[in-house]
């Protein structure tokens, strides 16, 4: 399993690649569904099938097509951004994505044991998943539904039209 | 793991995939001869009947034909993503094959405790190749077809994702082989056809079948999404669309009508293949009826229909079918 393992974190991290240096904001987003993808096969040669699913249905299937389709809306920037050197949110996010890296190096290093399959190789059905979420994660659950449902209610009012707002006509 | 134990294990999957490819792609063929005849029917006309008897050459002239075609790449395509849109648009159909049971206890490929979360994430994933096709053929009809399909395969998951949901729960189960095997009281079967109508007419939508084959309407975008496509490349996609409809139809007759369940096929193994395939055949036969007998809504009503009423609906079959499961299971 673990030359499989390795091939398929190889094929993750050169499509994680992909997502930075491509060009087009397209050809990231696919980078970023086979990455998304990698990671779920990952998942499941854990033995947490659940979270292959939930990773595919969530993040393939819902963000990268949100991220598509806003692409999409927004329309092709024919401006070339690869010249302008360290712009400040390119300098912020390095920085963020160095203070991550460096925490989790930190935590891994102590237990990195290949092919074990870390402690929770056989929780990962989706049985077994939702007696911890319904017992002994029943709390931090049920504030992550509120959370969800507060920012559903916000993107709900921000999304609405004042009222003194002219209606657009639906076109097409 | 000794490398030695996976290698045939493997080869006996890589077979059954190839196998079940095969069976579900000579489907596709004779389901647009049987779409064709059917429509002439409806149509009082006589439909294909040149290539062989009662035209069932049809389909293998109509293979070599886009086999045989060149397969030319316009000029101002994204030549990537062109050529893996219908790929991406094609595969998706084949995988859902996987965990569906075709006989008593015989899954297609394996039997996973993710049954229903694997249909879930490939119909959520069935939608990029359509998106990438409209976006790489740079072309604006094609990019309005790929908008709306978006837009509608996204809003109608979410019924869809309810009404499977709900019948998970009364099941008690992911996995679909389980799902079928395990009996049902009548006054269950019955609360569950209560769902079919509205879980058809999601798949209608997710399958970009008419009436709602908005991503697509030859009178106001050309083909759609497709326009810019030729060959074999489009051939792949009507492959997907059709292979889509069979997997979709499999997919209700498990869940809604037993699968390959029927008189005898717990004795005889081999009828559960041969109810299912009767039970499919019914289905594909509705979605062309539905396409033969019922206009296309505008876009602005397609979307109405399922935010105001579809989705608010799920949501009460989801509620009430947790209070049945709970109090009456």
């Amino acid at each position: 399993m673990s030359v499989f393992a390795f091939l398929i974190g190889a094929l993750s991290l050169a499509a994680a690649i992909g997502v930075v240096v491509s060009a087009k904001p397209v050809h990231s987003a696919l980078f970023l569904m086979a990455n998304f993808a990698t990671l779920a096969i990952l998942y499941v040669l854990l033995d947490a099938q659940f979270l292959a699913a939930a990773q595919v249905i969530i993040y393939a299937g819902g963000i990268v097509i949100l991220i598509l389709f806003v692409i999409m809306l927004i329309g092709h920037d024919p401006a070339d951004h690869s010249q302008q050197g360290l712009t400040r949110p390119a300098v912020a996010s390095l920085v963020l994505g160095l203070i991550l890296l460096a925490s989790l190096v930190l935590q891994l290093t102590g237990q990195l044991e290949l092919g074990t399959g870390g402690g929770i190789a056989s929780g990962g059905s989706p049985a077994a998943v939702g007696t911890e979420l319904f017992t002994r994660f029943l709390l931090p659950f049920e504030f992550v539904a509120i959370l969800l449902l507060v920012a559903l209610i916000g993107a709900l009012i921000m999304g609405r039209r004042e009222s003194g707002e002219p209606v657009e006509e639906p076109t097409g | 793991m000794p490398t030695v134990d996976v290698m045939p294990k493997l080869l006996i999957y890589l077979i059954q995939a190839v196998v079940l490819s095969l069976v579900v792609i000579t489907g596709f063929a004779y389901l647009t001869w049987l779409e064709r005849k059917l429509i002439a029917r409806f149509q009082v006309r006589i439909g294909p009947n040149r290539a062989g008897p009662y035209g069932l050459l049809q389909p293998a002239a109509d293979a070599v034909k886009a086999m045989f075609k060149e397969e030319y790449i316009p000029g101002h395509v994204d030549k990537f993503v062109y050529v893996l849109a219908p790929m991406l648009a094609l595969a998706p159909a084949l995988i859902v094959w996987a965990v569906i049971p075709i006989a008593k206890g015989v899954p297609a490929m394996g039997d996973v405790n993710i049954g229903f979360l694997w249909i879930l994430a490939i119909t959520g994933v069935e939608s990029f190749g359509v998106i990438l096709a409209g976006w790489s053929s740079n072309n604006n009809y094609s990019l309005l077809g790929a908008l709306r399909s978006a837009a509608q395969m996204i809003s109608y998951e979410i019924p869809l994702g309810l009404f499977l949901v709900s019948i998970a729960m009364l099941g008690g189960t992911f996995s679909l082989v389980e799902l079928v095997e395990t009996p049902r009281a009548p006054w269950e079967w019955i609360w569950i056809w209560l769902a079919f109508p509205f879980f058809f007419t999601s798949i209608l939508a997710e399958t970009n079948r008419s009436p709602f084959d908005l991503p697509e309407t030859e009178n106001e975008l050309v083909a759609g999404f497709f326009t810019e496509y030729g060959g074999m490349k489009f051939s792949m996609f009507m492959m997907a669309e059709y292979i889509n409809m069979i997997t979709t139809s499999t997919v209700v007759a498990t869940l809604f009508f037993g699968g390959w369940q029927g008189p005898l096929a717990d004795r005889y193994i081999w009828l559960g293949p041969v109810y299912l395939f009767i039970k499919v055949l019914a289905l594909l036969f509705l979605f062309i009826w539905i396409r033969a007998s019922i206009s296309r809504p505008r876009f602005d009503q397609l979307m109405r229909f399922n935010w105001k009423f579809m989705i608010p609906a799920g949501l009460v079959y989801l509620t009430v079918s947790a209070v049945i499961t709970v109090f009456l299971k």
